[in-house]
C-alpha cells in the first residue's frame, strides 16, 4: 500500500514537471523596450475608434521611436479584462480609472503611477475635475470625461399633465408626481433590479441633506454617524411611499431592452428617470431610428431638500480618467497629458464622445443636451463622485444593497447607515 | 486509490494480502502497478490541478481579508466564516436552497412519476408527448432563463395570456414581488427539470419486468394497485438516484436564478451560489467569498453523505437495481 502511494506520487511529480515545462518560457516577452505603450480604451465604435487611432498616430509622429499599441475593447469586456490584469500584474500601460474606492485599492496594491509631478501642467489645466482621482493629495489619473446625473424627462408628457415648470424642491417634485398620476401617467422608472439606479436617489438625498464637510469627512474617516445620512434615508422612504415608480420596479433593470428603466422612458411609458449623462446615448441605442426621445428630451437637476445642509447646486457624477500602470515606461505620463490636452479634448468633444474636462474644449461640444449638462456641471460648486464608486465595491455594494432593500420596503433609514458602516468597519 | 480498486480486465490480480512470493509474481505485480499508474496518472494530474488545488486554494484564501489585489497579508483566521454564518442574507440563501430541495421533491416527484406511468402505457401520441416533455431540459439554461424573464416581466406575455382568458386579476409582479419571486423561480425550475425526472423514470420502468404486472393483473389487481404495489417499489432505486441528482442540482443552483432575478428582489431568491458570486466578483471580497465557497462545499458534502447513508445505502448493499445509471460508490 505504502509503496503504491509512493509510486503514484512519483508519477504525479513526473507529470507535473512535464506540464510545468510546457508552461514556462513565455513570460517577460512583452516587457517592452521603454518605448512601446499599450493602451486600452472602450471607444470601440466610430467615430471614437478612428479618432483615437489618429490621436495615437499623431503622438507617434511627434515622438519618433515611440509605438502605441491601441486596443479598442467593448466596455464590459474591458472591465473584466482589466480586473484580471490587475490580479495577474500584467496591466496595460495606459488604461481607464473610474476613481474613488477602486483607485484607492489599486493605489494601495501599488499598481498605478503617481502622476502629480510628471503631469503637473495637465493637472492644473483640468483644475477641480481631477479631485475624484486623487488619493492623499496625489493625482493618479487624468479625467477625460466627467458627467453628472439628474432627471431626464419627456417634455410632451409633462405638458400633457399640465406641468409648466420643472421642480426645484422635493415638495415641487411631489406636486409633479401627483399631476402625472392624475393624468394617468407613471411618473418615474427606476431599475432597482440593478440596485445602483435606486441607490442614486439616496446618494442625491444625502448630497442635499449633508454639508460638503460631512461628506468629505465620511470619505476619509468612513464614519457615517452624522444624522444627515439617516435623514437622507427618511427622505427616500417618503419618496418610495408616494409610489411614483413603474410597476415591478424591484425587478426592472437599468438599460437593457424595452422593459428596462431607460426603455420605459424612451417608449413613453413613464415621464422621467433619474440617470447619468449617458442616458441620451442609451435611449438612442434603444430606438430603431437612433433618435431616442429626440426633441422631447428634457433634463432637470435633482431638487433641493428643504432644510437640508447640502448645496442644491452641487451635483452627483462620475467619469473616466487615463492612468499609467506602475510598470509603464516613462513616456506614459506625457501620453496621458496629451490625451487631455486642448487639441485632443476638442476633437473628443466634436465627436460627441463624452463631456470634456478641459475647459478649452467646452465650446466644441455639438450636442445641445450634452452642452446643457456641461454648463450645469461647470457651474456646480462641487461634483460629488457616485458613492458606490467613491467608497469602492465593498462598502458601495453594501450601501446599494441596503438602499435597494428600502425600495422593497425591507430596510429602514437607520438600516442603510448601519449596513454601510458595518461594511466599512470590515475593510 | 484504495486497495479494493477493481482489477482491470486482462490483468492478474495480485496475490492475497499483497504478499508476493517469487520473482515472476513480483514482476507481474510491479508491471500491473506501473500500468495502472501510467494510465491513471494523466487524469489524476489534471484532477489535482483543476479540482483539488483550487479547493485547497479557496480554503487558504478563506482565512484572509483580501480584495483580490496585491499581496494576501491580512490573516483573519476564521473571522470570514463567523461573519458568513451571522449574515442573514447568507443564512437566508441556505434556507432558499433547502426550500428548493424540498419543493423539488414534493412537486417534481409525484408529477414526474404520474406522467411517466401514463407515458409508459400504450396511449396514442406517446412518442410525441415524450419529446415535448423533454424539450425544456434540452434547451440551454441561459436561453430558457432569458425567455422566461421576458415572459414574466410586468405586462409581459404571461400577464397578457392571463388577461386573454379572463384572469386579468391574477396577474402578479412575478419576479418583482419578494413574496412570490422564489415560487416563480420554482415554477420555471420545475418546467425545466421535469423532463429529466420523467425520462429517468421511463428508463427505470423499462427494467420493471412485464411478467410481474401481468401476473398481478391475472390475479385481479387494478392498474393502480399494480403500480402502487409492484411498479413504484421496483422503481425505487431510480427514484432515489433522481432524488440525489435533484438535491445536488438544487444545492448548486445558480444560472437560472442569476438570469431571472440575480437573487433579488430584496434577496428573496438568493441562493448560496448567487451569494458567493455576488460577494466575490461583484464586491471584490475574495477572502470572504472563498469562505462562503468552502461552506457551500461543506454543506453539499454533508447532505450528499447523509443521503448516501440514509437513502442510497440499500441500493448499494442490495446490488444493482434495474437502473442503467451507475450509482455513486461509497
Amino acid at each position: 500500500m505504502k509503496k503504491r502511494n509512493a509510486l503514484t506520487a512519483a508519477a504525479l511529480a513526473a507529470s507535473l514537471v512535464m506540464l510545468a515545462g510546457c508552461g514556462s518560457g513565455g513570460s517577460d516577452a512583452d516587457a517592452g523596450d521603454g518605448n512601446t505603450l499599450t493602451w486600452w480604451h472602450n471607444s470601440n465604435s466610430e467615430p471614437g475608434k478612428g479618432y483615437y487611432e489618429e490621436v495615437a498616430a499623431d503622438f507617434e509622429a511627434d515622438h519618433p521611436g515611440v509605438t502605441i499599441e491601441v486596443s479598442a475593447l467593448q466596455h464590459e469586456d474591458m472591465l473584466t479584462k482589466l480586473d484580471a490584469s490587475f490580479q495577474t500584474g500584467d496591466t496595460p500601460d495606459v488604461y481607464m480609472e473610474r476613481g474613488g474606492g477602486e483607485l484607492v485599492a489599486h493605489v494601495e496594491a501599488g499598481l498605478v503611477q503617481d502622476l502629480s509631478a510628471p503631469a503637473a501642467d495637465a493637472i492644473s489645466t483640468l483644475g477641480g475635475n481631477v479631485t475624484g482621482w486623487q488619493v492623499d493629495g496625489k493625482t493618479y489619473a487624468l479625467p477625460f470625461s466627467l458627467g453628472v446625473a439628474g432627471f431626464w424627462y419627456n417634455t410632451a408628457l409633462f405638458e400633457k399633465a399640465g406641468i409648466t415648470e420643472t421642480p426645484t424642491t422635493m415638495t415641487e417634485l411631489y406636486t409633479v408626481i401627483d399631476k402625472l398620476k392624475a393624468a394617468d401617467i407613471v411618473p418615474i422608472s427606476v431599475g432597482a433590479g440593478d440596485k445602483w439606479p435606486a441607490a442614486h436617489y439616496w446618494y442625491f438625498l444625502a448630497l442635499r441633506s449633508c454639508s460638503q464637510d460631512v461628506l468629505t469627512d465620511a470619505v476619509s474617516s468612513k464614519d457615517f454617524s452624522d444624522e444627515c445620512f439617516v435623514e437622507a434615508g427618511e427622505q427616500l422612504k417618503t419618496l418610495v411611499d408616494a409610489e411614483p415608480f413603474n410597476p415591478g420596479y424591484l425587478a426592472t433593470v437599468a438599460q437593457a431592452g424595452p422593459s428596462s428603466a431607460s426603455g420605459l422612458l424612451v417608449t413613453e411609458q413613464v415621464a422621467m428617470e433619474l440617470a447619468g449623462h449617458w442616458e441620451p446615448g442609451v435611449m438612442q441605442g434603444l430606438t430603431e431610428d437612433h433618435e431616442g426621445l429626440g426633441d422631447k428630451t428634457g433634463w432637470f437637476s435633482f431638487p433641493a431638500v428643504e432644510g437640508g445642509e447640502g448645496d442644491p447646486a452641487a451635483q452627483l457624477g462620475g467619469g473616466d480618467a487615463w492612468a499609467c500602470s506602475v510598470t509603464a515606461p516613462e513616456i506614459c505620463s506625457e501620453f496621458v497629458s496629451y490625451l487631455v490636452s486642448d487639441t485632443v479634448q476638442k476633437g473628443f468633444a466634436e465627436n460627441g464622445m463624452g463631456l470634456p474636462t478641459n475647459p478649452a474644449a467646452t465650446s466644441s461640444v455639438a450636442d445641445p443636451a450634452i452642452a446643457d449638462l456641461l454648463a450645469v456641471r461647470d457651474e456646480a460648486p462641487y461634483v460629488q463622485l457616485y458613492f458606490d464608486t467613491l467608497f469602492g465595491e465593498n462598502v458601495g455594494g453594501a450601501m446599494n444593497d441596503a438602499i435597494a432593500l428600502m425600495f422593497a420596503g425591507k430596510a429602514s433609514a437607520q438600516d442603510i447607515v448601519d449596513q454601510t458602516q458595518a461594511a466599512a468597519d470590515n475593510e | 486509490m484504495s486497495d479494493n480498486a477493481q482489477t482491470p480486465p486482462g490483468l492478474r490480480k495480485p496475490q492475497a494480502g499483497g504478499q508476493v512470493r517469487g520473482r515472476r509474481a513480483l514482476t507481474n505485480a510491479w508491471r500491473q502497478r506501473l500500468e495502472i499508474i501510467f494510465f491513471v496518472a494523466p487524469a489524476l494530474v489534471l484532477f489535482a490541478i483543476f479540482v483539488v488545488a483550487p479547493v485547497l486554494q479557496a480554503a487558504h484564501y478563506s482565512l484572509f481579508r483580501w480584495n483580490g489585489l496585491g499581496p494576501m497579508d491580512n490573516f483573519v483566521g476564521l473571522a470570514n466564516y463567523s461573519r458568513a454564518l451571522q449574515d442573514t442574507i447568507f443564512t437566508g440563501a441556505v434556507m432558499h436552497n433547502l426550500i428548493i430541495i424540498v419543493l423539488s421533491i414534493l412537486i417534481q416527484l409525484p408529477l414526474g412519476l404520474g406522467i411517466a406511468l401514463l407515458l409508459n402505457r400504450d396511449i396514442w401520441g406517446r412518442a410525441i408527448m415524450r419529446v415535448i416533455i423533454f424539450v425544456p431540459y434540452v434547451l440551454a439554461e441561459v436561453v430558457a432563463g432569458v425567455v422566461w424573464a421576458l415572459l414574466l416581466q410586468p405586462n409581459g406575455a404571461i400577464d397578457a395570456m392571463l388577461g386573454a382568458i379572463g384572469l386579468g386579476g391574477a396577474t402578479q409582479l412575478w419576479l418583482g414581488d419578494p413574496d412570490i419571486a422564489l415560487l416563480t423561480v420554482m415554477v420555471v425550475l420545475t418546467w425545466k427539470y421535469l423532463g429529466l425526472a420523467i425520462i429517468l423514470f421511463l428508463a427505470g420502468l423499462q427494467g420493471v419486468p412485464a411478467e410481474l404486472s401481468e401476473a398481478a393483473q391475472i390475479d385481479g389487481a387494478s392498474w393502480w394497485a399494480t403500480q402502487r404495489r409492484i411498479t413504484i417499489p421496483l422503481l425505487g432505486p431510480t427514484i432515489r438516484t433522481w432524488g440525489f441528482l435533484s438535491m445536488v442540482g438544487a444545492l448548486q443552483l445558480f444560472d437560472m436564478v442569476w438570469i431571472l432575478t440575480k437573487g433579488g428582489p430584496a434577496n428573496s431568491t438568493m441562493t448560496m451560489a448567487t451569494y458567493l458570486i455576488n460577494q466575490g466578483t461583484e464586491r471584490s471580497q475574495y477572502g470572504y467569498a472563498s469562505a462562503v465557497a468552502v461552506l457551500l462545499f461543506g454543506i453539499s458534502f454533508v447532505l450528499a453523505m447523509l443521503y448516501q447513508l440514509l437513502v442510497l445505502r440499500r441500493d448499494i448493499d442490495s446490488g444493482a437495481g434495474p437502473l442503467p445509471i451507475k450509482k455513486v460508490k461509497r
